[in-house]
């Protein structure tokens, strides 16, 4: 009897809510650990990169004026996404990272857990990063953390999964609209994520997802002017000195982390405003 | 049908199918619903209708014996030994539930206490499932509550919650608790039982584990029980200022705590450079929503002198417009008094005010045949020393009074017991900033009234009671500091 | 005298007028949009609405043909159905009036006016001298409603007495022949509180009509802004015992949009407003999303784009 033949997936960019392949036409061929051939996605280029800011800029103002409990809900339904497909993610992770269905279920579910506690910080970072301040003087005067504009992440790369949402969620539940490179060597999870976060009521442009090398992305995002803030985690230390270099022209916020769990993550890519008004009749 | 020049809305009925209510409820302990010890039943009515819904029973101090215990194996076999992000996890199923079923919820909230649909859909509902996802999210963030780097819970906790806002109560009680790592035995109050009993079928659905919530009802014995109850390490009440204190009485010399969210009185302030037509909406808000029966509700209006005319024959325009009926209709803007006795409470207290001297005027609204009723009504020419200024009536009966200046606003604002919230209207924000430094209340709105959200702190100063709702404050009160 | 037209006694006014919370605004008119119209209501409404339609055409491509048919329509709505009552009037560009004026008149039209815009609308960026002979135009070819624009520039820089002049100016134009509707391109007004003086400084000049938009704009006429604005009349109406009329344009679609405009009316204004002397909606697409429901209310099942016609 014969076996049934599988319907691969096509695995392309996520831009501006949409699924495009590289203006390029590159692509690069990822195989499991048997040598089978998996699939051709999409070596992005810097004119997919220059779109993608163009989407995440656009998706600013809405996603950063929506309701803190409106993001955190769509982080928690992202959270439900990734659940109902973690047999696939299961399948990509054992065939990207060689571990054993086990360790790559435990590594979804830790995903799915940082997306859910992530998403319960949305109305509640100000409690950590917000303040009323005592002045001297007949003033109320009050600190507001807000969101910085557009963030570009390269994310770890010790994992193919969990890294990414973590450094993802981080950095959008404040109200950031991001760009993420995925590394060469783990694209797949990071589209099927993409895939996820496309049915998550997230809207357009908030997460751009682009697969391809950081080597030659790095440059030109920490380059770009409309890039407000970037997660250089994923990089090597020549590349992320050489973006911080680049990233003297419109003094980017450059950051790295090591911890994935942290509100320091979602601290750091904002900016605290205070504001001052008299106290009289 | 509408005449020319003459718009009439005719009814539209959001329809009661969707609600099915069992004959009579047992009381939900340990995960199920079981035969109360006691077998003592009462009955639940429409207070539109004076209609039966359905039997709730009455549980008797064995009852609430069987709940504590069932609260306690679950505190300590499985809630408080359960990593904070899977606790965090039933919550937001919790919330995501509530969601789904919100118009059930809102129907059959209407449908026993008698608010508007309109209400129960658009604001109670809502707020109930964004309380549930707020603190669902703090379960695994509790070293940030501002109660030292590894709080505990308290253990047990016992609710007791009004009728007023019934599954609003319920959440702003049960979301906290549980995100903290209590359990929790709930009594509803008498005559709003069955939108906690369905709640109880949604711990159910969500398979949250048994135990965790109880649920209770009965009257003021069983409350009384719950409060003595030894195996209780903290009580949470909402209520009148009255009950308030019998319970501060009770746990005297425990080591029980307690927050309670009591009486008011508010006054609404309004100054002569306010929005005005928006203050009306504010004014109209204040003391209309919810039939008044509102513990913060705006119940003192303090007008400047120098635009009282012009600002009451607005506002008497304004709720010329309010219309009073059927809850079950969409376009209902005030429904039917709770209760019996609570409407004679009301009748008692504005025929007080008739004899104090204040000119009453109500709304030329037609009054159902059955059902208990009462059109908004204002007194003007009110003052200070009048029942009607002092006593909260908890109905929809405003208080208008007078101020010369902002100085004369906070004094009459001050001069309460109560100071669980205020309101200003003015469009100086130096004006509003000055005030609300200087009024003695635990909420002040500026320039809105009435507005809630799971991130805000909601409790009162002085006989207002003890303790804060909503944010990080109000979490902080179902957790202590380890050793 | 409640001002003097002169740049102080406008300023001094305005000045005096409360102001709008925005907030606040927005919450009542969201409440309001909550009422829920069915049955009978609805079919009143529906019919209320389309005798109040301002069935309007304003292209660069309107021709002799496309306004005919526009009447045609206006006169007869549903070519099946002739319990339709006809709509409020026809609002066209000033060269299409005298079309417009003799098309109606030959098909039993005779009642339906002919509502012209003017004063180089939609920008009003022109000469006073042209403005006032666009006007003229239009009264000459037989319109007898003028929907003129304000000069926002001049009212964002502060120069309320040249808004107020223009006004009075074409009002006077009008005279006996045309009622003057004033349009104040809220959109561009943005703040609710410019809304209201706007809309004061319309009324002490001698408008009709208070109009939200000219339609080439969005936003146009939202709810919160024609709450203001029907404030602003029923307000007015207690100061002076004059009656002004309201004109909502640009946005109003469906059947859902033209009822929560109704209900505005009946909760901020009064019932009193509630007819076509004193209250118009500026549309085109609306009267067919108006036609397929009430035969949806006449027949109980839904209908379809096809069983309406375009023109």
């Amino acid at each position: 009897m014969m076996e049934r033949i599988d319907v691969l997936k096509t695995y392309k960019l996520f831009i501006g809510g949409a699924f495009p392949r590289s203006e390029s036409g590159r692509v690069y061929a990822i195989s499991d650990p048997h040598g089978e051939h998996l699939a051709n996605p999409s070596l992005a280029s810097r004119k997919d990169l220059r779109d993608a800011v163009v989407a995440a800029r656009s998706a600013f103002i809405g996603w950063s004026g929506a309701t803190a409990y409106n993001r955190g809900q769509i982080l928690y339904r992202m959270a439900e996404m990734v659940e109902g497909r973690s047999g696939q993610f299961v399948t990509e992770i054992v065939a990207l990272e060689g571990v054993t269905p086990e360790v790559a279920r435990q590594q979804v579910q830790e995903s799915i857990d940082l997306l859910v506690w992530y998403a319960g910080w949305s109305d509640k970072i100000s409690v950590v990063n917000g303040s009323t301040n005592p002045v001297s003087g007949p003033f109320y005067n009050f600190s507001i953390p807000e969101a910085i504009g557009v963030v570009v992440i390269f994310a770890e790369i010790e994992n193919s999964l969990l890294n990414l949402v973590g450094a993802i969620a981080a950095v959008i539940v404040s109200g950031n609209t991001t760009v993420v490179i995925a590394s060469e060597k783990y694209p797949l999870p990071a589209i099927t994520f993409a895939e996820c976060m496309a049915t998550s009521d997230l809207p357009a442009g908030v997460v751009n997802v682009l697969t391809g090398k950081s080597s030659e992305l790095a440059p030109w995002a920490a380059s770009h002017m409309d890039v407000d803030a970037m997660d250089c985690s994923g990089l090597s230390s020549e590349l992320l000195k050489q973006a911080q270099i680049e990233g003297v022209g419109n003094l980017k916020r450059i950051h790295t982390f090591s911890e994935i769990k942290s509100p320091e993550r979602i601290v750091n890519f904002m900016e605290i405003k205070t504001v001052w008004h008299p106290i009289g009749i | 049908m509408s005449e020319p020049g003459q718009f009439s809305y005719a009814p539209a009925l959001e329809s009661a199918a969707i609600v099915s209510i069992r004959e009579r409820y047992g009381l939900f302990i340990g995960g199920d619903f079981v035969e109360p010890n006691s077998d003592t039943f009462f009955a639940t009515i429409n207070p539109a209708t004076e209609e039966k819904l359905s039997d709730i029973a009455g549980a008797s101090a064995a009852d609430v014996d069987r709940a504590v215990i069932a609260a306690r194996v679950a505190y300590e076999k499985i809630w408080s030994p359960m990593p904070a992000t899977e606790r965090g996890k039933y919550l937001y199923r919790i919330a995501r539930i509530l969601q789904e079923r919100a118009r059930e919820f809102a129907v059959l909230e209407t449908l026993d206490n008698g608010k508007p649909i309109r209400e129960s859909r658009d604001t109670d509902m809502p707020l109930v499932a964004a309380h549930f996802f707020y603190h669902a999210g703090w379960t695994d963030k509790l070293n940030y509550a501002g109660v030292g780097a590894f709080p505990q819970p308290h253990g047990v906790v016992g609710q007791i919650i009004p009728w007023n806002f019934p599954m609003l109560m319920l959440a702003w009680k049960v979301a906290p608790a549980l995100a903290a790592g209590n359990t929790v035995v709930l009594k509803p109050a008498e005559t709003t039982s069955l939108t906690a009993l369905l709640f109880a079928e949604v711990c159910q659905q969500a398979g949250l584990p048994a135990g965790v919530v109880n649920i209770l009802t009965g009257d003021g014995s069983t409350g009384a029980a719950l409060v003595n109850h030894p195996g209780i390490d903290k009580i949470a009440f909402t209520g009148s200022t009255e009950v308030g204190k019998l319970i501060a009485t009770s746990i005297a010399g425990s080591s029980k705590s307690a927050t309670l969210e009591l009486g008011g009185k508010a006054a609404n302030i309004v100054f002569d450079d306010a929005a005005i037509d928006e203050a009306v909406e504010g004014i109209v808000n204040g003391i209309f929503f919810n039939q008044g029966h509102v513990c913060c509700a705006g119940s003192r209006l303090l007008v400047q002198e120098n635009i009282h005319d012009e600002l009451l024959h607005k506002l008497k325009n304004r709720i010329s417009l309010i219309r009073l009926g059927n809850p079950l209709d969409k376009n209902t803007d005030i429904g039917a008094i709770n209760s019996a006795a609570q409407l004679a409470k009301i009748n008692e207290l504005a025929a007080a005010g008739d004899a104090e001297g204040g000119e009453r005027w109500s709304a030329p609204c037609d009054i159902p045949d059955s059902g208990f009723w009462f059109a908004p009504t204002i007194f003007t020419g009110v003052s200070q020393t009048h029942r009607i200024a002092r006593e909260e009536i908890f109905g929809p009966v405003l208080s208008v009074l007078t101020f010369r200046t902002p100085q004369e606003a906070i004094e009459k604002a001050n001069n309460t017991p109560y100071g669980l919230s205020a309101g200003i209207w003015s469009e100086k924000g130096s004006k509003i900033l000055w005030t609300a430094s200087k009024l003695r209340a635990g909420v002040i709105w500026a320039n809105t009234f009435n507005k809630f959200d799971p991130a805000s702190p909601f409790g009162g100063y002085k006989e207002s009671g003890w303790g804060r709702e909503g944010g990080r404050h109000g979490l902080a009160a179902y957790l202590k500091a380890s050793k | 005298m409640i001002v003097d037209g002169s740049e102080g006694s406008l300023k001094g006014y305005l000045r005096t007028l409360p102001p709008v919370d925005e907030v606040g605004a927005h919450a009542r008119a969201a409440m309001l949009a909550t009422r829920s119209i069915k049955t009978t209501s609805k079919s009143w409404a529906i019919d209320m609405a389309i005798s109040m339609v301002d069935l309007t055409t304003l292209e660069g491509a309107d021709t002799r043909g496309k306004v005919s048919a526009l009447c045609a329509k206006a006169v007869r709505p549903d070519a099946m159905d002739l319990s339709v009552p006809s709509v409020g009037a026809v609002c066209v560009y000033n060269d299409m009036v005298g079309i417009a004026r003799s098309k109606l008149d030959q098909i039993g039209g005779e009642k339906i006016p002919v509502a012209a815009v003017a004063t180089a609308f939609p920008s009003g960026r022109a000469s006073f001298a042209v403005k006032a002979q666009d006007t003229q135009d239009a009264i000459n070819a037989g319109a007898s409603e003028i929907d003129m624009v304000i000069d926002r520039g001049a009212f964002l820089s502060g120069r309320l007495g040249d808004v107020f002049e223009e006004i009075v100016k074409i009002k006077a134009l009008c005279g006996e022949k045309a009622h003057l509707k004033v349009i104040l391109e809220t959109g561009e007004l943005v703040t609710l509180d410019n809304v209201r003086k706007a809309s004061y400084l319309a009324m002490l000049a001698g408008a009709d009509f208070i109009k939200t938009s000219t339609g080439k704009v969005t936003p146009a006429a939202t709810a919160p802004v024609v709450l203001v604005m029907l404030e602003a009349v029923r307000d007015f109406y207690a100061l002076t015992a004059h009656r002004i009329g309201v004109k909502p344009a640009g946005g109003i679609r469906t059947t859902k949009d033209a009822i929560k405009q109704l209900v505005l009316v009946n909760e901020v204004a009064g019932a009193e407003w509630l007819n076509p002397n004193l209250f118009r909606i500026g549309a085109s697409a609306l009267l067919n999303d108006l036609l397929l429901q009430r035969m949806k209310m006449r027949d109980g099942f839904y209908s379809s784009p096809s069983y309406v016609t375009l023109d």
